[in-house]
Parts: C-alpha cells; structure tokens; sequence
C-alpha cells in the first residue's frame, strides 16, 4: 500500500498534477471543455480548499483532506473488478452503469433493455460525440465557482454518468449509477454526471458509492440535472463509501414548471462526508422534496447542506432529514430555502431531527429562511435528542430487552427515511445496510 | 402469587408509597381504589419496574422471587403485565412487529420456540376478536393516531395475546364509553383464570360492576388505608374518599 503524502500547498500540488495531465492530451487541449478545466484549475489555485472562516465551512473543518496529495485519476484501470466486490450495492433488474474510479465501465454496466431514444452512458462520450445536451447543459446548470471542490472536480473533468431521456417516457425499472472505488492509490475521484429528463418523462435513478478497501481517497463528485415540464423523478443515494475515505458531493438540479423531484439520500461512510443539493424550482406547480438519512459512527462527520431555490409561485418543498450519531460523530445540517419576491403561495417545510446515541456525539444545525414574498407558508424545525425513556420502557415492560428495545427504537427512527424509497427491492436492501450499520452487526428483529 | 411488604417508594426527594402491605393470590382480583395523587399508578410502575421511582423501603416477592431485583422484561417473561394509564406512541414500529417481538421472548423464557408467522397470525386474530380491536390497528405503527378507547383496547389485547400470570390494569376504564369500558371488562373477565389473578387500579366504582373484585383496597396518602370485599367500593361511591382521609391522618407519622 502506498503511504499518503502529506502536502502544504493544494493548489500547488492539483496545479502540477493537471499540467502533467495536459500534456497527456496532445491535440485534445484545444476543446472547449479543456478551456473550461484550465479556468477551473486556474480558479481553484487562488482559491485553495474551503477553511471554516468560510460560512458555508463553518461546521466542517476539510483541512484533513486539503492536507492529503491525493493522485487524480485519469484513466479506466477497472481491469480485474468484478460487481461481486461490491455485494450488495448492485441492484437486481436495474439498468446500470458502473464506474471504477469515475471511469465507465462498459463490461460491468448493463443498459441493453433500455427503450430506444434513451442516451445512457459515459459523459466521455457523450462529449466525444457532441451530444446536444452536453453542449446545452455542462457546466451550465451548477455553478462553476460554487465551492472550491466544484472547481477541482471541473479541473479534472473526464468522465461520468450521462444520462438523457427525450419527452413522454416513462421508466419502469430504475437506472443506477454505481461508483466503485478500488485500489492502492491516495485518489481522487472526479466523477462528473450530466442527467437530462424530458418533459412529462419519469424516472429513477440510483446512485451508489461503494468500495473494495478501507482507505483514504477522496470522492469529488458533481451531478447536474435538468427536469424538464411535468417530469417525476425520484433519485435516490446510498453513499457508502469507507470509513476512511472523503465524499463531497454536489448536485444542482433545476426544475421546470409541474414537475416532481423526490430525493431520498442515505449516508453511511466517509471520515468526512459533505453532501450538497440545490434546487431551482423555475416554474409553477413543483414538487421538491428532499429526505435524507446520516448514519455516524466512530469520527465520521457527516454534513448536509440543501438549498432549495423558489423562484416562481405555487411550489412545493418538503425536507426531511434525519440523523443518528454514535461514537464521537459529528453531524451537520444546513437548509436554505429562498423564496423570491415572484413566488407566492409557496408552501415550504424543513424538519430536521437527531437522535444522539453517545454523550460524545455532537450535531450543528441551522436553517436559513430568506423570504421576499409576502404571502406564503414556510415552516422549519429542528430537534436533537435521546432515545425516548418512556418508549424503553414501555417495550421492556412487554418483555423485550433493553439492548433490543433501543434496537427496534433506532430502527424506527431511521426508517421513517428509508421507507420513502419507493422501490421495493432498493428499500429493503437499504434497510438491511441500516439495521447493519445500526446494530453494529447483531441481528435486529426477524 | 405477589406479597407486599412495607413499601416505601419516591421520585427525588417526595415520598408517594408510604408503607404499602398487600397479598394477592391466584385466581383473585383486587381492585385498588383511591383519590388522584394517592399513589395507584406509582404503586403499579413500580411493579412493573419503572426506574423514575426509588424503592426506598420493603419487599415485593412474586412467586416466591424478588421481584424488586427483576428488570423490567424479567418480570414481563415471569408473567408480570401492565395496561398502561397512558399507552404509549412508538412511531415506526408495527403493532404486529411490537407483540412478536415481545411475545417471543417471553415465550423464548419459558423454553418454548417462537410461533412461525401463520401461528401468530391465527393467535392474533382470535385475540383481537375478543377486544373487537379493528385489525387494520395491527399494521399500524403502535398507538400512533389510535383514539382514546382503540388505546385501552390495545393494551387489553397485548394482555390477551402475552397471558400474563399477573395483570395490573392502572386505570383502563378512564377515557372509555360505557361501550368500550364494557368490552375491555368481558376481555378481561374472559381471561380469568383459576392460576392467575388481576390488579384493577381505578379512580371509579363503575368498571367494578364488570370487573367483579374479591378484594378492595384504597390508598390514600401512599398507603392502603382500608380493605375489604366488593361492597367497599359501593360505600366509596356513596361517601367519597375524604372519610378515609380524615380517619387515617391521625395515625400517618412524620419522622
């Protein structure tokens, strides 16, 4: 195993790592996408890694990360890698794309049963072939400077899940994006997704983070998806990376008016896990709503930040999300919802709850209201606590443990997340990895 | 089957059971009356081994155990039952996953294997027949959104499926219609048997006139100021409890 690098100058360090990678290009530097990673990197050495003087930093310290010489990857080594590794994060009868490192692999995915018209595949080469949504949408919905981490991950933008669904088609079967990390290498992972959803089309999609070794290296992914009218989609995340490892991701998705989004975002691993999402909500009549689930343990960290965006009348929002910390874990939640002046009647609700396992486990929370219309209803609360003595102890005096009885209580509270994961064999495979993680390996129930 | 012996119990620094002594054997039901704040519902968690209160005095054996020296689900797999006053909401947990659970293990206790889902089920439904407990309450999450009385009724059939030796009902009867206090009455005395006996804690004489007790106690001031058979209560419904109080004051000792 090769041992970590500790480095001092980030920027530096990226900055000779993306010259060398230039060279590699030849002929390929002149694309636009290459001008588009060259202003990354450029950006991204002046403004180094976020610091926690930054307020949207404030709670999570990634010095750990900015002090690790991380390789980025720049090619497909998934020679010799099988699905079986990554038992049981493939999901059975799913259209699917696998990425090793964030690069695709074409022996392991499987997208044959796909109905035509559908673009399913590499980002690479979608850009290769000049897709229209790749020239309409990259780069175009997240903003190119949001965090520093969107401009590395820009910097070394090579490939990805591309996914484009024209109008009026409606998938059964859910289409997951796995990412499997692999290998010996301090990497860091870029990988990039591009999702596009025509108008009145429905969709599922699963994105999976799995990994071979317990080790460090840094998950740096963005996603950018465009709803199109009247589009539903439901997306659903299980990151479970390793204990060791770094995950921060960000995903923009912008909606267009009467379409729904439903995001259920489940957190296992990562020492420090940051999870983004933004939404624009740019048209009347859409439903957002955005759950999600962090499972702490040991000295993980585990933050998510939403933005919800209401920027015309008649929307929906509803957040959920929920986290359980044992150990000396840290949580983070932080919710933003802007209403602007155009968008009445919005009706926007935020509920985040903690239940803290360990007198050693901390959570920060923080809702951030920003209201310039007058006549709507917003909602938000916050609550971090114990397990409930009276439920203990009404379990008990029917005979259950009490190991058992906080067991089941646990449980409980985690799967008011997991159960709106609409997809019965994906539900219950997270509930396994839930009751797992939650009893640290003993058997909860039945 | 329960022997009191001058029990002392208190939550912080207030005292609530103030010398409690009372026998309960097999086959019998005692209904322990008394005014509110006289100690009924302490003396019923402390049965049942809610550690908010601090036994400071005296001993409880249970068939021949200490049952003071049980934990909470020792005493519930030897047999031990309360119906709550206050039945309590576990959202996300089924009312059917709750009792199986908690049915196994006092079955695993009595060395008997766990009933496979079809026996359950079979079980489950005969009891709720006897509750006329809606079985669509059985997939929901327990007592979550239950009203009142659907409440009161749960506990009666968690009774009903559990067979305890010893049932203590701490105020089933309040909340309830006349209806539905008549149906958890004909549930309970359904369940009657020679070799287990029943604890009827109530405020009022009229769940008595279902449940018919062999013995009447009333507490008052954290002890059983007096006892005696059912006509008691009749008497308790005509006078009042305040009777009792001022012919017991005399007698307290504060050290």
């Amino acid at each position: 195993m090769k041992t970590v690098k500790a480095i001092h100058q980030p920027g530096e360090w990226y900055k000779s790592r993306f010259d060398a990678f230039e060279r590699s290009l030849n002929g390929d530097s002149k694309t636009a996408l290459h001008e588009l990673r060259r202003e990354a990197i450029g950006r991204f050495q002046e403004t180094g890694f976020p610091t926690n003087r930054n307020e949207e930093w404030k709670f999570t310290n990634v010095s750990p990360i900015a002090q690790i010489g991380f390789e980025p990857v720049l090619r497909y080594a998934g020679e010799g890698v099988t699905l079986e590794q990554f038992d049981p994060l493939a999901l059975p009868g799913a259209h699917r794309l696998v990425f090793v490192n964030g690069f695709f692999s074409k022996p392991l995915s499987s997208t044959s049963a796909l109905p035509e018209g559908i673009q399913c595949g590499s980002l690479a080469s979608a850009v290769r072939s000049s897709h229209e949504g790749v020239g309409k949408y990259l780069g175009k919905l997240v903003k190119f400077d949001e965090t520093p981490f969107v401009l590395l991950n820009t910097a070394f933008l090579l490939d990805g899940a591309f996914l484009f669904i024209p109008d009026n088609i409606v998938l059964e079967e859910p289409i997951q994006f796995l990412f499997l990390a692999t290998g010996d290498a301090p990497a860091l992972i870029t990988p990039r997704n591009l999702v596009v959803i025509g108008n009145r089309s429905q969709a599922t999609i699963v994105e999976s983070y799995g990994f071979t070794q317990s080790r460090q290296y840094l998950t740096n992914v963005v996603t950018e998806m465009y709803l199109g009218e009247g589009a539903v989609v439901e997306h659903d995340k299980l990151q479970h990376e390793s204990t060791s490892a770094y995950h921060v991701a960000m995903m923009q998705v912008n909606l267009s008016g009467h379409s729904t989004l439903t995001s259920n975002s489940i957190a296992l691993g990562g020492s420090i896990a940051r999870n983004n999402i933004t939404t624009i909500l740019d048209g009347e009549g859409i439903e957002c709503t955005l759950n999600g689930l962090s499972l702490g343990t040991g000295s993980q960290l585990i933050d998510n930040h939403t933005t919800i965006d209401h920027a015309k009348p008649h929307c929906e929002s509803h957040q959920l999300y929920k986290a359980i910390l044992d150990g000396s874990s840290r949580g983070v939640f932080n919710g933003k919802i802007f209403v602007r002046q155009d968008a009445q009647k919005t009706d926007a609700k935020q509920t985040n709850k903690t239940l803290l396992l360990s007198d050693d486990a901390t959570m920060d929370t923080k809702p951030q209201l920003e209201i310039f219309a007058d006549d709507v209803k917003c909602t938000h609360g916050a609550t971090i606590g114990q397990l409930d003595a009276e439920q203990i102890f009404y379990l008990r005096s029917r005979g259950i443990d009490e190991s058992k009885a906080r067991d089941i209580l646990t449980f409980a509270f985690a799967s008011d997340v997991v159960r709106r994961v609409h997809h019965e064999a994906l539900r219950d495979r997270l509930e396994i990895l839930v009751h797992e993680r939650l009893s640290g390996g003993r058997a909860i129930g039945d | 089957m329960l022997e009191i012996r001058d029990l002392h119990a208190r939550i912080g620094t207030t005292e609530i059971l103030n010398g409690i002594t009372l026998s309960v054997n097999a086959g019998e039901v005692h209904a322990i009356m008394g005014p509110n704040g006289s100690g009924k519902s302490t003396l019923a968690q402390v049965l049942a081994g809610r550690d908010t209160y601090e036994v400071t005095n005296g001993s409880v054996l249970y068939n021949g155990k200490d049952l003071l020296d049980m934990d909470p689900e020792e005493r519930a797999r030897e047999g031990l039952f309360l119906a709550f006053q206050y039945p309590v909401e576990i959202p996300g947990v089924s009312n059917t996953y709750f009792l199986k659970s908690a049915l196994n293990a006092i079955r695993k206790h009595r060395g008997l294997d766990d009933l496979d889902a079809v026996e359950f089920l079979q079980l489950v439904k005969e009891k709720m027949r006897l509750v006329q407990l809606d079985e669509t309450l059985l997939s929901r999450p327990v007592n979550e959104g239950f009203s009142g009385g659907e409440k009161k009724r749960n506990e009666i059939f968690h009774m009903a499926v559990l067979e305890p030796k010893l049932a203590i009902l701490d105020e089933t009867d309040s909340g309830l219609d006349i209806d539905a206090l008549r149906i958890v009455a004909d549930g309970v005395n359904k369940l009657r048997r020679k070799d287990n006996a029943v604890i009827v804690v109530t405020h009022y004489q009229r769940l008595l006139n279902y449940i018919v007790p062999d013995f009447v106690h009333v507490m008052v001031d954290g002890h059983i100021a007096k006892s005696g058979g059912k006509e008691l209560a009749l008497t308790l419904e005509e006078r009042g409890y305040d009777w009792l109080k001022e012919d017991v004051e005399p007698m307290s000792v504060h050290a």
